[in-house]
C-alpha cells in the first residue's frame, strides 16, 4: 500500500518534470537556429578580430587587441557619425511615428488593419530599390529640387545627395515602420477611459497626453527605439546609395574592409566595436527608463 | 392622487431654482455607417443640490451616455445641459465642475494612490501643501489612509473602487458622477459599499448621480430615481413612489414583481373605474383616466393581496377574484403562490408566515384573492418620443 503510494507519487513527480521539460524542448529548435547560425560565426568573428596578417600571406591567431585601437583611431568619425546619425533619425522617427501610431490606435476605428498594411507596403519592396528611389526623388533635377528650382525657391546649384541630409532622410524614411509598430501595440493596449479620466480631472488633451499617455507608453518607446537606433548605427545601405564620402558611416568601413580589402581581423575589430557601445548604449538607456523612479518621475 | 401629482410637481419647480443639474430637451443621436440610433430621446431632468439622484434602466436604455453627456465625454446632438443654471454645451470635460467615477475605476496605473488622487488637484494648480492635507484628508474618509503609497494594481477591487471614489471627490466637485460603479464587486462587497457610499455622501454633501441597472441598488440608495427605457423617461420620483405608485407598464415590471391584469371598464364613476373580472369578480381601479368600454391595465404587487379559502367580507378589502392555486413556494418567512384566475391570467401573491396569515393553501385549492382599491394601479403606456415632448411642456 505504502510503496503503491510512493510509487504514484513518483510518477506524478516525474510527469511533473517532463511537463517543465516542455518548454525547453519548445525552445530547443529556435535555440539551436541561434547557436548554428549566430553564436559560432560570432565566436568565429571574435577569434578573427584577434588574428594578424593579410589576405595574401593568410592570418594567424595572435590575440593581439592593437587592431581594436588601430581601427578606432583611423575610423573614430565615421563611428561617431553612425551614432550621431542614428541619434537623429531615432528622434526623427518617433516625432513622425508617435502621432501616426496614436492616430491609428485611437482614430482606426475599423481600418486599423489596413493603415498598418499601408505603413507595412513599402516592405513588399525590395529595401535596395526602395532606397534608390530617394536617389530619383533627391536628385539634382529631380521632381523635388527641379521644381524647386524652377520655382527659384533654391539655388541652381543646390543639391541634397551626398549630403547628411539624404542620408537621414532615407533612414528615416526605411527604419520608420519599426517605430511605428512597437508604438501602436502600445497605445492600442491603452484603456481609452484612462484619458477620459484625465481629461474628467482638469487634464486638458495636451496634458493627458504628457502624464497619461506618454508614461504608459514608454515600453513601446524603448521597443522602437532599439529597433531602430541599433539597425540605422549600422546601416550601410543608405549611406552608399544617397551618401558621399563625407557621409560614410561605419557600416560602410566594415562593409569595405572585409568585401573590398579583405582585412578580415580589421573589420571584425570594427563590428564588435560597434556591437560593444550599442550594448552599453542600450544598457544604460534601459537602466534610465525601466527603473520605477523614472516612471514615477515622469508621473509627477 | 391627484394631490400628490401636484405636490410632486411643485417639488420639481421648485428645484429648478437651485438645481446642480438641469437637462432640456437633451437627445443624442448615434451615426455608425448609415445607421443612426437614438440613444437619448428628448430628455428633461432637473437634479437637486446634494441630491442622491439615480439613472435606471436595462442596457442601452441611455443612462450611460446620459452621465456621459453631463461629464461632457459625449456632446447631445440637441438640447442643453445646465451646471448650476449655465449652459455646459460644447464645454470640454476638463473645464466642468463635475468628477467621474467610472465602473472600470480607469485608475492611472503608474501612479500611486495618492498621485492618483492628487491628480485632479494638481491640474487645478492647489499649492503643494494644501493637495498633501486634502489627500490625506480625502484618502481616510473612504478608509484608505494607510494605502497612499501603494499602486492600483496592488489593491483590491474593493480598494480601487475607494481611491477612484476618492479621486473623485477630493476636488469637490459640484456634482459627483458614478457609472454603475458597484457593478464590478460581488455581493457582499457590493452591498458593503452601497451603505458606504451613502455614508460618504451624506458626509461630503455632494449631488451625486448614480447610474445603474439594478433596481435594488437604486431603491435602497435613492433620494430620487428616474427609470429610463429606451432613451426615454418612464418616470421620476422617490423610491417609495416609484415602487408604490408605477406610472407604466415598464416601471411596474422593472422594479420589483407586479401582477399585470387587463380589463374592460364596466363602470366609471367618482374617479373609480370598475373593471370586468368574471362573473364573481370585481376588481376596482382608482383613476382620473378612463371611460366605460376602456381597456385598461392594471397592476397589483404581490404583497399587497391577501389570499383566502372564503369569499372576503363584502367591504373589507373591495377588490376580490377567484382562481386555482397552481403552485406554492415555501421561502421560510413567507410563501409565494401562483394563482391561475378563472380568467386565465396568472397571479403571484407573496404572503408572510404571519398569526394573522390564512391556513396554507395547497396545489389546487379553490382560493380567493383579495386587495384594497387604491392598491390597483392603472398604468399607462410608456411614453413615445410625442408624448413625452407634451409632457414635458406641461
Amino acid at each position: 500500500m505504502t510503496s503503491a503510494t510512493s510509487d504514484e507519487v513518483k510518477v506524478g513527480s516525474t510527469r511533473r518534470r517532463m511537463g517543465r521539460l516542455t518548454a525547453y524542448w519548445l525552445a530547443l529548435p529556435g535555440g539551436l537556429w541561434l547557436a548554428i547560425f549566430f553564436v559560432i560565426p560570432m565566436i568565429y568573428l571574435l577569434s578573427l578580430s584577434l588574428m594578424t596578417g593579410n589576405f595574401i600571406d593568410g592570418f594567424t591567431q595572435t590575440f593581439h587587441v592593437s587592431t581594436y585601437w588601430h581601427t578606432i583611431s583611423l575610423y573614430h568619425d565615421q563611428f561617431i557619425r553612425s551614432i550621431i546619425y542614428a541619434l537623429i533619425v531615432t528622434a526623427l522617427t518617433i516625432t513622425l511615428a508617435y502621432p501616426m501610431a496614436y492616430w491609428i490606435a485611437m482614430r482606426g476605428g475599423k481600418h486599423k488593419s489596413t493603415y498598418l498594411l499601408i505603413i507595412l507596403l513599402p516592405f513588399f519592396v525590395s529595401f535596395v530599390i526602395r532606397t534608390l528611389q530617394w536617389q530619383f526623388i533627391l536628385a539634382d533635377n529631380g521632381f523635388v529640387l527641379g521644381t524647386l528650382k524652377d520655382l527659384h525657391l533654391v539655388g541652381s546649384d543646390f543639391h541634397l545627395l551626398a549630403t547628411p541630409v539624404a542620408v537621414i532622410c532615407g533612414l528615416t524614411y526605411n527604419y520608420l515602420p519599426f517605430m511605428v509598430l512597437p508604438l501602436y501595440v502600445s497605445i492600442e493596449r491603452l484603456d481609452p477611459r484612462l484619458m477620459e479620466a484625465a481629461n474628467d480631472l482638469y487634464a486638458s488633451k495636451l496634458q493627458a497626453l504628457l502624464r497619461i499617455v506618454f508614461p504608459l507608453t514608454i515600453p513601446g518607446i524603448f521597443a522602437g527605439v532599439i529597433m531602430t537606433f541599433v539597425p540605422v548605427a549600422s546601416d550601410f545601405v543608405n549611406a552608399q546609395l544617397l551618401g558621399g564620402a563625407k557621409t560614410t558611416m561605419i557600416g560602410n568601413v566594415i562593409y569595405t574592409l572585409y568585401l573590398t580589402n579583405n582585412d578580415y581581423a580589421a573589420a571584425s575589430a570594427l563590428s564588435f566595436t560597434l556591437m560593444g557601445a550599442l550594448l552599453i548604449g542600450i544598457f544604460i538607456y534601459a537602466r534610465a527608463l525601466g527603473t520605477k523612479d523614472v516612471m514615477e518621475a515622469a508621473a509627477l | 392622487m391627484t394631490s400628490q401629482a401636484d405636490q410632486q410637481q411643485h417639488d420639481t419647480a421648485s428645484m429648478v431654482d437651485t438645481a446642480a443639474i438641469n437637462l432640456r430637451g437633451v437627445e443624442k443621436t448615434f451615426v455608425a455607417k448609415n445607421e443612426t440610433f437614438q440613444a437619448v430621446q428628448r430628455l428633461d431632468l432637473s437634479i437637486g443640490e446634494g441630491e442622491f439622484f439615480s439613472l435606471l434602466g436595462p442596457s442601452g436604455c441611455g443612462k450611460t451616455t446620459t452621465l456621459r453627456m453631463i461629464a461632457g465625454f459625449e456632446e447631445p446632438t440637441a438640447g442643453e445641459i445646465l451646471l448650476h443654471g449655465q449652459n455646459m454645451v460644447g464645454v470640454p470635460p476638463y473645464k466642468r465642475d463635475v468628477n467621474t467615477v467610472f465602473q472600470s475605476y480607469a485608475l492611472f496605473p503608474h501612479m500611486t494612490v495618492e498621485q492618483n488622487v492628487a491628480f485632479g488637484l494638481e491640474r487645478k494648480r492647489i499649492g503643494k501643501a494644501e493637495v498633501r492635507t486634502r489627500v490625506g484628508e480625502m484618502l481616510e474618509i473612504v478608509g484608505l489612509g494607510e494605502r497612499g503609497s501603494r499602486r492600483p494594481q496592488q489593491l483590491s477591487g474593493g480598494q480601487q473602487q475607494r481611491v477612484a471614489l476618492a479621486r473623485a471627490l477630493v476636488n469637490r466637485p459640484s456634482a459627483l458622477l458614478l457609472d454603475e460603479p458597484l457593478a464590478a464587486l460581488d455581493l457582499k462587497l457590493r452591498q458593503a459599499m452601497q451603505v458606504e457610499l451613502k455614508r460618504i455622501q451624506r458626509e461630503v454633501g455632494i449631488t451625486f448621480v448614480f447610474v445603474t441597472h439594478d433596481q435594488g441598488e437604486a431603491l435602497t440608495m435613492s433620494d430620487r430615481i428616474v427609470v429610463m427605457n429606451a432613451g426615454l423617461i418612464e418616470q421620476v420620483g422617490n423610491p417609495q413612489e416609484l415602487y408604490e405608485r408605477p406610472r407604466t407598464r415598464f416601471v411596474a415590471g422593472f422594479l420589483g414583481t407586479s401582477n399585470i391584469m387587463e380589463g374592460k371598464v364596466t363602470r366609471y364613476d367618482d374617479g373609480v373605474a370598475l373593471i370586468d373580472a368574471g362573473a364573481d369578480g370585481r376588481v376596482l381601479v382608482p383613476t382620473d383616466d378612463a371611460a366605460v368600454g376602456d381597456r385598461i391595465t392594471i397592476s397589483v404587487r404581490p404583497e399587497k393581496i391577501v389570499l383566502s379559502h372564503d369569499e372576503p367580507p363584502a367591504g373589507d378589502r373591495e377588490c376580490s377574484v377567484q382562481g386555482t392555486v397552481e403552485e406554492m413556494v415555501y421561502l421560510g418567512t413567507s410563501n409565494t403562490y401562483e394563482v391561475r384566475l378563472n380568467g386565465g391570467e396568472t397571479v403571484t401573491v407573496l404572503e408572510q408566515n404571519g398569526s394573522t396569515a390564512d391556513a396554507t393553501a395547497v396545489r389546487g385549492d379553490k382560493v380567493w384573492l383579495s386587495w384594497r382599491p387604491q392598491h390597483s394601479l392603472h398604468l399607462v403606456d410608456s411614453p413615445s418620443v410625442e408624448e413625452g415632448a407634451a409632457d414635458d411642456a406641461g
